[in-house]
């Protein structure tokens, strides 16, 4: 029932490596509708990183709330606002 | 020299803690768009989960589900109770980041929404226009 964990460092290399990209251009891009989609991308890696590391209840709750709910507020603020930012 | 290297690079996990957590301090601090803030809060948190996450994993284990769970306690379990601990990644971190992420999304929610108030009041949402026209 237990696997070998030490074949997946590579994948949890990877993802941390696109979770970084991701915080970095969701805070780089000036409009701020690219901006909740990139960080919703963030949310969603983060829910892939927890599933690989065995915290499967904290991965679907980030699923359903950090990648569905907070996207939706950022992109429904987003859309009573102005869209473009300076930085 | 090659064990420090080496020793540095098996905590990867912790490294990357770091440097999401630095990007979100930096983002709350410098950045001048309200939304932007909010943004590099919510990395914040995400890299504090992170970290408890990290405390939680154990190397060759499984998900915190036993196997013998329900209807099937008259069966003979040949294991000691540390024994089977030992199999399994240590569930308590997990639970307490679940509470962190619910909190996370309510906060992010009042910050949105205090967000779109200052637009209403002020037209924008940049902290120096915002400044600016305060001081009128």
């Amino acid at each position: 029932m237990t696997w070998d964990a030490s074949l997946l460092w590579q994948f949890d290399f990877l993802i941390l490596l696109m979770v970084i990209i991701c915080a970095v251009a969701a805070l780089t891009f000036k409009d701020l509708i690219t901006s909740a989609v990139v960080f919703g991308a963030y949310s969603f890696l983060m829910c892939l990183l927890w599933t690989e590391m065995l915290a499967v209840d904290v991965a679907f709750t980030e699923a359903a709330v950090g990648a569905g709910v907070s996207t939706v507020f950022f992109l429904g603020t987003a859309l009573h606002i102005k869209r473009r930012a300076k930085d | 020299m090659n064990e420090i290297l080496t020793a540095i690079i098996a905590k990867y996990n912790y490294w990357s803690f770091l440097i999401l957590l630095l990007i979100g301090l930096h983002a709350m601090i410098s950045k001048n768009n309200l939304v932007k803030k909010v943004i590099g809060m919510s990395i914040f948190q995400s890299a504090i989960i992170l970290f408890y996450v990290s405390i939680g994993y154990k190397k060759g284990a499984t998900i915190p589900i036993t196997e013998h769970g329900h209807g099937h306690a008259n069966e003979v379990v040949h294991q000691t109770a540390a024994e089977m601990v030992a199999g399994f990644a240590n569930p308590l971190p997990h639970v307490l980041m679940l509470t962190a992420i619910v909190v996370g999304v309510g906060t992010l929610g009042v910050a949105l929404a205090l967000v779109q108030k200052i637009h209403r009041v002020y037209g924008t949402i940049e902290e120096d226009e915002i400044l600016e026209k305060i001081k009128e």
